[in-house]
């Protein structure tokens, strides 16, 4: 009980970088996610844990930091907001062709351009399909709640390393702003010089020893068969985190005839309108992808027998309704709902839109 | 036990602190907590409003369509939540600058004078504190002793001494309040 605590998901992040031994931090702020360094920078990391902890001259800037701190080996992470994110892209791409491991979390706002501050699911497409140039993948989480923006940025860590790939947080503003109990886990201290070495030297910037060759990080390759194999290999590589990295939850699926799939805040308002649907004796449950990449294919897929419909619900224009339609493939009819532009849709709304739907 | 509650009125009025402090006190006894506040524009002077769910149970969705409690503090907030109040739900509202005092007959509905209780403590701070006692006294979903354990998790040890006071205009909040219907 004693370490229960009242926190904004934004904060959550900022004590979990600090509290699994991250080892730095660049950004930049924009609403809704400045708490993440304005936490950091209350909380003097570097002082403690030794944590460099450094607002860039821009989201640019940050991105590159993270680039040349992942290159060393050094567990490094950089937060923005969805224009931030795009600013990115860049960098991420070149990330993801070094095959580098870090954290990137976008709490996401209202788009397209500068948009708004208020919450929405738009980059979606940008997290899972790209955004950057190139054949690349990003390990995507999506939290649902504060607790989940704790856990997830160790998890985040632990993948990206695991699989030498960038990862990312994809939040919302709804998860990032709102304040819920969060119960910190144990502490993991930063990495020790020796076992940064020990986890990194195949492939690590870190000083030549005289028995290996020079580790080179890039994403060049003028040969286009060198760079068709490394293509191929980092295809193996998402295949490998597809079949097994996905995670997902499910809310009273059991029986249900008809679904919800929706991701982060909005897999938990439609939690309230399974509730409300079986209350009228329709038989409702939710599926809420915890991976967007890898995407849960095989427990949707598993679902779709039992069914009569699946709707995505979404604060877009419909863009993981995608992804659903490519699983389901025909088979059961595939509806959206989705409010875009940083309104939040509630529980009644998306029930009247399901019942429609339904009709 | 489930409370949902919407606390609306102005920024500067204290209705985030309100509602943090309301949460906090749940967490010290055990309950779940969802506390989402509008961080708009709307923060730097305009309207404000945060929602704020207690409950014995792990808590869906922070956004709600209908409340069991709303605290109204202007005329902008009552326009929008009056009918938002779910039939025999509660509606609390400080008198002061309401134009257009609620119509609902399904529903509780009390009136507290915190602007002037407030005055009258010296300290117009305590508005919402003032506002706190007046909910608390109608819907005692938080013990006193959790409320006081909730603002000394809620507030920096420099403003401790802060807290009788808080404690005070909480207990005149609780002895003000007005059932109007």
């Amino acid at each position: 009980m004693a370490d229960k605590v009242l926190m904004k998901g934004n904060e959550a992040i900022a004590y979990a970088a600090i509290n699994c031994g991250a080892d730095g931090y660049f950004g930049y702020p924009i609403t809704p996610q400045s708490e993440v360094m304005e936490t950091l920078m209350k909380e003097k990391p570097w002082e403690t844990t030794g944590m460099v902890v450094l607002q860039a001259e821009s989201e640019i800037a940050s991105i590159n930091m993270v680039y040349g701190g992942a290159a060393c080996g050094k567990k490094v992470m950089t937060s923005s907001s969805s224009p931030g994110i795009s600013l990115m892209c860049e960098g991420l791409t070149y990330l993801a062709g070094a095959e580098l491991p870090c954290l990137v979390v976008n709490v996401m706002r209202g788009g397209p351009g500068l948009g708004t501050i208020q919450p929405s699911q738009g980059d979606y497409f940008q997290a899972t399909k790209g955004g950057g140039h190139g054949d690349y993948r990003l390990i995507v989480l999506a939290p649902a709640s504060v607790q989940d923006m704790y856990d997830f940025v160790d998890l985040a860590f632990e993948l990206a390393f695991k699989y030498r790939n960038p990862a990312m947080i994809l939040a919302d503003g709804v998860i990032g702003q709102m304040m819920e109990k969060l119960e910190f886990r144990p502490t993991k201290p930063r990495r020790t010089d020796e076992e940064v070495r020990a986890q990194c030297d195949s492939w690590a910037t870190l000083g030549k020893p005289k028995t290996r060759e020079r580790n080179i990080v890039t994403s060049l390759a003028l040969d286009p068969v060198v760079m068709e194999n490394f293509n191929i290999k980092l295809q193996k590589k998402y295949a490998e985190i597809e079949e097994k990295e996905v995670r997902y939850s499910t809310y009273r699926t059991e029986d249900a005839e008809h679904l919800i799939v929706a991701f982060g805040c909005m897999s938990r308002i439609c939690e309230n309108v399974v509730d409300m649907a079986r209350e009228n004796g329709i038989k409702l449950g939710v599926l809420r992808p915890i991976t967007l990449f890898p995407f849960p294919k095989k427990p949707i897929d598993a679902l779709v027998p039992q069914l009569k419909s699946i709707m995505s619900v979404e604060l877009n224009s419909g863009q993981m309704v995608e992804d659903v339609r490519l699983v389901a493939n025909g088979r059961v009819p595939v509806g959206f709902y989705g409010r875009q532009g940083g309104v939040v849709p509630n529980p009644d709304e998306i029930y009247e839109a399901f019942l429609k739907f339904i009709k | 036990m489930k409370e949902e509650i919407i606390i609306a009125g102005f920024g500067g009025q204290g209705v985030l602190s309100m509602g943090k402090i309301l949460a906090y006190g749940g967490i010290m006894q055990d309950q779940e907590v969802s506390w989402l506040p509008s961080y708009g524009p709307e923060m730097r002077g305009g309207t404000c409003n945060v929602s704020v769910v207690l409950s014995d149970n792990k808590i869906s969705s922070p956004i709600l369509s209908r409340f069991d409690t709303a605290i109204i503090l202007n005329q902008q907030s009552m326009d929008k939540f009056e009918n938002q109040v779910k039939p025999g739900g509660l509606l609390i509202y400080d008198t002061n600058g309401i134009t257009r005092h609620p119509e609902r007959k399904d529903i509780t509905i009390c009136r507290i004078d915190a602007v002037e209780e407030a005055a009258k403590l010296g300290n117009a701070k305590a508005y919402n504190m003032v506002v706190l006692g007046a909910y608390l006294k109608m819907k005692p979903v938080v013990t006193m002793d959790n409320v006081i354990k909730g603002l000394k998790k809620s507030l920096p040890p420099r403003r401790h001494n802060l807290i009788p006071m808080n404690e005070q205009a909480i207990t005149v909040g609780m002895n003000a309040v007005v059932e109007v219907k």
